[in-house]
C-alpha cells in the first residue's frame, strides 16, 4: 500500500521528505520544484486544512500529467479564499463554476478535450463537501454514472463553512454546527442522517475510488497518482481540518486529522471497481475523546453536562468503520523488523503498481469512449 | 507575455496580497541541546557524528573526524564508556535508547582499519606543556594541546601508555592492541612520551623541561585499606594491584576461592579476573544491597552470568589463612548497613579489597598554592590548580572517577591552558536550552529497537581473557545510527516545507537548512507542531 518500499530511517515514510531516499522515491512536496499550484497569498484562515489538501493533491496531478491539467472548482471556501477577482492563487488552468454544477463542467470540458484529440490534458473537478455532497451530487453521480474521464476531488470540511459553519450532509453526528446547535435533547448534528459519499461512488462501480487526510502526505499523493492511472470517472474523499467551523487551533490542523484515522472515525482505503482493495491501518489506536477534544464543535461532549451517549455513538461509529474495512491487523511494512520489511514491502510495492489493473483500466475507458461516441 | 497552457485572460498573482501582516507570533528555526550531548562527559557531539555515520560509506570518516574533536578515542569509549548519553536518550522513552556505544565503537575501529590519522594543522606557538601521567586524562589533554600547535610532552611513571585503560581496565574490556593503536595515534602527531619517568617534584620537572605550563594527570592508584583483623596466614591484596599485575609477565596468584571486599566497577573487574584465572569461587563481599551498589548494573550481570557470587548485606569480620568470618548487615532507615551479630564463615584463599583508590600526591609537595584533602587536589572550573599554569585532572581531582570523565578534563584542560598561554580567558562555549522529550513530535519515526551487540558465550569467556562484548557490522551500525531522532536540530525531514498551508517556508538545498517567508507565513504554527525534532519555536510577533 502507501508505504515505500524503504530501508528503516530516522523517519520512515511518516515524514514529508527524506535525505537518505532515492530522488524518485520522494514525495512531491518535498521537491523544491513542486508546482505549487496554490500558490502564497490565499485568504484561507490560518491552518487551512483544505488549502493544504487542495496543494497536495493537484501539485500531485500537476507533476503526474506534466503541467497539462485543467481544473473546474465548485463554489466554496476553495474558490472564494482562492480567487478573489483579479487575483487568484492558482497557477494552473482553473474555472469557477457554480456551486453545484462543478463535475458537469468538468465533465464538458473532458468531452472538449476529447473531441480536440487531446487525450494529453487531464481533467480535475473539485469542491468542498457541500457542493459534492448535496449541491452538486447530482451532477457527480451522472459524471459517475457516464464514467466521464474525470478525477473529482472532495475536500470534506464537515460543514458549509465559507457561510458560516452550516450542517452538510457530511456533518457527523453530535458535531455542533450554526443550524445543529448544541440545545435540547439531541444536541448537536442527529446521528442516521447524512451521506457517505465514499461508499455511495463505489457503488457506481467506477474505476477507482479513495479516502485520504492531510495527516498522511504520501498516502494522498500515492492516491492522486493511483487516480490518474486510470481512465474514467474517479473520486477522492480527502479529509480537511477546518480551525475555524471545528473550533481548533490552528497549529493542531494534521494533529486532528491524524487522530481521525488513528481513532477509526475517518477509515483510509482505496476501492477498485466497487471493491476495497487497500486500507490504511491504525498504528497507534487511540479513543475517540482524544479526537474531539481538541474540537470546540464537540465541547457540549464534555464539561458541566456530558453527553455519554453521544460520545458513545461516536465511539460505536468509529469501532464499526475498524471492523467493516479491517483497520487493525497486521502491522504495516515500515513498522516490520529490517529483514522481513525489505521482502513485504517490495511486494506490497508491487501491489501499489499493478500493471494489468492499469491496462484494464485503459481497456474498459477507451470501450465506453467509443460507446460515447 | 507568453502564457501558461490554456490561459487566456490576465489576471494578477494573489502573491500581491501579504498575508504575513495577519500573524501574531511568529515561527523561528532553532537549534536546542540534544540530551546526549549534554550528558557526555567528554563533550562530544553525538548527534552531529551519528548524522554523518547515516550516510555510510564517506560519511564514516567524517562522523569519526566529529568525534576526534573532541575525544581522541573513539575504539576505547565503544569499550569502556558507561555511555551516559545512552540513559539520558530520548529515544529510551519511546522504544529503547540509540546504541550510541556500539556505533562509536564501530567507528573507531573502522579507524583503525583504515588508518585514519590526525594532521597538525595549527601554526606552532612555541610554547611547552608538560603532561604528567599517560593515562584517559593525561593523553586527552596532550592531543588537544597538540592540535593547537603546542609543544607537547608526556611524562609517565610506568612501562607502558595508558594508565588505568591498561592498569586497571581488564583486557576482557579492552583488548590492548586496541589501546595501543590510538596511544600511538596521538604519539604520531608529535606528542612525545617519557615512560619509566616518575615526577616527584613538578616545579623542578617543569624548570628543567622549560615548560611555560603543566597538566597533571597522574590518577589514584593507591588502593584504599580498611581494617580487618587477620591471622598471620591471611593473605590480603588490593584490587588495584592485583588489576596492576596482570600486565606483568606472570598474573596474581589468588588461589581457587576469591573473595573480592567492595561494591564497585573495581570490585567486579577483579571477580570477574579472579574467574579467569582459575578461581573455582569468586564471592563479592558487599556491606549494602545490590540497589545500593555503585557499579553499573551491567557489570554486576555480566559478572553474575560469569558465576560471580554475590554476598550483599555483609561484611568481614576477621580473615584468616583459608578462611573469612563475615557478618551479616541490614540497611537502616537511612539506608546505612548496621551489623545484626549474625555471623557466617566462608572460605577465601584471597581477600581482594576494592574500596576505592587515592592519588599519589606527593609530586605537588610544597608548591604553593595548592589546595588538597589528602586524596585529591582542588581545581577551578577551567582545571587549574592554585598554583598558576599547573592544571590537573582526571582521577586526582574530585570528581566521578571514570576514562570518559578523564578524558572531557583533558579537554577542558587543553582549551583552557590554550587560552592561559595566549593570556586570555577560555570563553567556553554557549549552551542551547535542552531538547526535552515533549518537545518532540514522535509520530513520526519509525518503531526501531536497539540492535544488540553479541555477546561471548559465558562459558568461553569465563577462561579466557577475550573480549566479551563483540561489535556491529556495518549493516547494523547504519542501521543504529539511522534510529537517532536529532533531538533539537534539523535533519531536513521537510516536514515544515510540506506541510506549510501558505508555501511560506523556502527549501534551502541539501545542507542549507530552511527559511520562513515572512510575508505569507500567518503563524499557523502547524511547522511547529508537526517538526519532529523541535527545531521550531513560536514567538510573540513585536509591533
Amino acid at each position: 500500500m502507501p508505504y515505500q518500499p524503504i530501508k528503516f530511517y530516522q523517519t520512515g515514510s511518516f515524514v514529508v521528505g527524506n535525505r537518505l531516499l532515492d530522488v524518485e522515491a520522494r514525495s512531491t512536496q518535498s521537491d523544491p520544484k513542486r508546482a505549487n499550484t496554490l500558490t502564497s497569498g490565499h485568504r484561507a484562515c490560518q491552518g487551512c486544512g483544505e488549502a493544504l489538501g487542495a496543494r497536495y493533491a493537484l501539485d500531485t496531478v500537476s507533476r503526474v500529467t506534466g503541467g497539462k491539467m485543467i481544473a473546474s472548482n465548485a463554489t466554496g471556501c476553495l474558490e472564494v479564499f482562492s480567487t478573489p477577482f483579479p487575483e487568484t492563487s492558482w497557477q494552473i488552468p482553473w474555472i469557477h463554476s457554480l456551486f453545484g454544477n462543478a463535475p458537469a463542467v468538468a465533465t464538458g470540458i473532458a468531452a472538449a478535450m476529447r473531441v480536440k484529440g487531446r487525450d494529453d490534458v487531464r481533467v480535475v473537478g473539485q469542491g468542498g463537501d457541500g457542493g459534492t455532497v448535496d449541491i452538486g451530487f447530482g451532477c457527480l453521480s451522472g459524471m459517475f454514472e457516464r464514467n466521464d474521464d474525470v478525477l473529482y476531488i472532495c475536500y470534506d470540511n464537515e460543514a458549509y463553512m465559507n457561510t458560516g459553519v452550516q450542517r452538510s450532509g457530511a456533518t457527523p453526528g453530535g458535531a455542533r454546527t450554526a443550524t445543529t446547535q448544541p440545545v435540547g435533547p439531541h444536541p448537536g448534528n442527529e446521528f442516521g442522517q447524512g451521506k457517505n459519499l465514499p461508499r455511495i461512488a463505489m457503488a457506481h462501480e467506477i474505476p477507482y475510488v479513495g479516502t485520504a487526510t492531510v495527516a498522511d502526505l504520501r498516502d494522498l499523493e500515492y492516491k492522486v497518482e493511483k487516480a490518474m492511472t486510470f481512465r474514467g470517472a474517479r473520486y477522492l474523499h480527502i479529509l480537511v481540518t477546518c480551525p475555524l467551523g471545528w473550533g481548533s487551533a490552528s497549529r493542531d490542523s494534521i494533529r486532528i486529522a491524524r487522530l481521525a484515522v488513528e481513532t477509526g472515525i475517518f477509515p483510509v482505503f482505496e476501492a477498485e471497481r466497487g471493491e476495497v482493495t487497500g486500507v490504511t491501518k491504525i498504528r497507534r489506536r487511540v479513543p475517540v475523546e482524544e479526537y474531539l477534544k481538541l474540537q470546540r464543535r464537540y465541547a457540549h461532549l464534555f464539561g458541566k453536562k456530558p453527553q455519554p451517549e453521544i460520545l458513545h455513538n461516536i465511539q460505536a461509529a468509529a469501532d464499526r468503520n475498524i471492523t467493516r474495512y479491517g483497520l487493525l491487523d497486521d502491522t504495516p511494512d515500515d513498522l516490520k523488523p529490517p529483514g522481513e520489511a525489505k521482502d513485504a514491502a517490495t511486494s506490497g510495492h508491487d501491489e501499489a503498481q499493478p500493471e494489468d489493473s492499469e491496462t484494464d483500466a485503459m481497456a474498459l475507458t477507451s470501450e465506453s469512449f467509443e460507446g460515447a461516441r | 507575455m507568453e502564457k501558461p497552457f490554456a490561459i487566456t485572460l490576465d489576471v494578477g498573482t494573489s502573491k500581491a496580497n501579504h498575508t504575513g501582516s495577519w500573524r501574531t507570533e511568529r515561527p523561528v528555526y532553532i537549534d536546542r541541546l540534544p540530551p546526549c550531548n549534554n550528558a557526555c562527559p567528554a563533550g562530544e557531539n553525538i548527534q552531529s557524528w551519528l548524522y554523518a555515520a547515516e550516510e555510510g560509506g564517506e560519511g564514516y570518516e567524517k562522523g569519526w573526524r566529529q568525534i576526534m574533536a573532541d575525544n581522541p578515542f573513539p575504539a576505547i569509549m565503544g569499550r569502556v564508556c558507561y555511555h551516559p548519553c545512552e540513559t539520558s536518550c530520548n529515544r529510551a522513552q519511546l522504544d529503547t535508547a540509540v546504541g550510541i556505544n556500539s556505533i562509536e565503537r564501530f567507528l573507531g575501529d573502522e579507524a583503525i582499519k583504515q588508518g585514519w590519522s590526525i594532521e597538525v594543522t595549527a601554526p606552532l606557538t612555541g610554547k611547552r606543556v608538560l603532561v604528567v601521567g599517560a593515562g584517559p586524562s593525561g593523553l586527552s589533554a596532550a592531543y588537544h594541546l597538540r592540535r593547537a600547535g603546542h609543544e607537547v610532552a608526556i611524562y609517565d611513571a610506568e612501562p607502558a601508555a595508558g594508565g588505568m585503560m591498561r592498569y586497571g581496565i581488564p583486557k576482557y574490556r579492552l583488548p590492548r592492541e586496541i589501546l595501543d593503536a590510538e596511544v600511538q595515534r596521538i604519539l604520531n602527531m608529535g606528542v612525545t612520551l617519557d615512560l619509566n619517568r616518575k615526577v616527584t617534584n613538578v616545579e623542578a620537572e617543569m624548570r628543567a623541561g622549560n615548560f611555560d605550563a603543566a597538566f597533571l594527570a597522574v590518577g589514584a592508584h593507591i588502593g584504599k585499606r580498611a581494617y580487618i583483623p587477620a591471622g598471620e596466614a591471611a593473605k590480603i591484596m588490593d584490587a588495584i594491584s592485583v588489576l596492576h599485575g596482570m600486565e606483568d609477565a606472570e598474573p596474581p596468584m589468588l588461589g581457587r576461592r576469591v573473595v573480592v571486599y567492595g561494591g564497585g566497577n573495581t570490585a567486579m573487574d577483579v571477580a570477574r579476573t579472579a574467574k579467569r584465572l582459575g578461581a573455582t569461587e569468586a564471592v563479592v563481599v558487599y556491606r549494602r544491597n545490590r540497589e545500593k551498589m555503585p557499579a553499573h548494573d551491567f557489570e554486576v550481570t555480566e559478572a553474575i552470568e560469569e558465576g560471580v557470587r554475590m554476598k550483599w548485606l555483609s561484611t568481614i569480620k576477621h580473615a584468616d589463612g583459608g578462611k573469612i568470618l563475615i557478618e551479616k548487615m541490614e540497611l537502616d532507615e537511612t539506608g546505612f548497613p548496621q551489623g545484626t551479630g549474625e555471623m557466617e564463615e566462608l572460605e577465601a584463599d584471597s581477600v581482594v579489597l576494592a574500596l576505592g583508590q587515592d592519588a599519589d600526591l606527593s609530586l605537588l609537595e610544597g608548591v604553593e598554592g595548592i589546595e588538597s584533602d589528602g586524596g585529591t587536589v582542588a581545581v577551578s572550573p577551567n582545571m587549574m590548580t592554585g598554583h598558576p599554569g599547573i592544571f590537573a585532572g582526571g582521577d586526582m581531582v574530585p570528581d566521578e572517577r571514570t576514562v570518559t570523565v578523564g578524558i572531557g578534563h583533558g579537554k577542558r584542560a587543553a582549551r583552557n591552558i590554550d587560552a592561559w598561554l595566549s593570556g586570555v580567558a577560555y570563553a567556553g562555549t554557549h549552551k542551547h536550552e535542552l531538547a526535552s522529550f515533549d518537545k518532540l513530535n514522535t509520530w513520526y519515526y519509525s518503531d526501531a529497537p536497539q540492535s544488540m551487540r553479541p555477546t561471548l558465550d559465558v562459558a568461553r569467556r569465563t577462561s579466557t581473557f577475550e573480549e566479551v562484548v563483540g561489535g556491529l557490522d556495518e549493516n547494523n551500525a547504519v542501521y543504529e545510527a539511522r534510529r537517532c531522532l536529532s533531538c533539537g536540530n534539523c535533519f531536513e525531514c521537510d516536514n515544515c516545507y510540506g506541510v506549510c498551508p501558505d508555501n511560506s517556508v523556502i527549501k534551502l538545498g541539501p545542507g542549507k537548512r530552511f527559511e520562513f517567508d515572512y510575508d505569507y507565513c500567518k503563524g499557523c504554527g502547524i511547522c511547529v507542531a508537526e517538526c519532529p525534532c523541535g527545531a521550531i519555536s513560536m514567538e510573540p510577533e513585536t509591533m
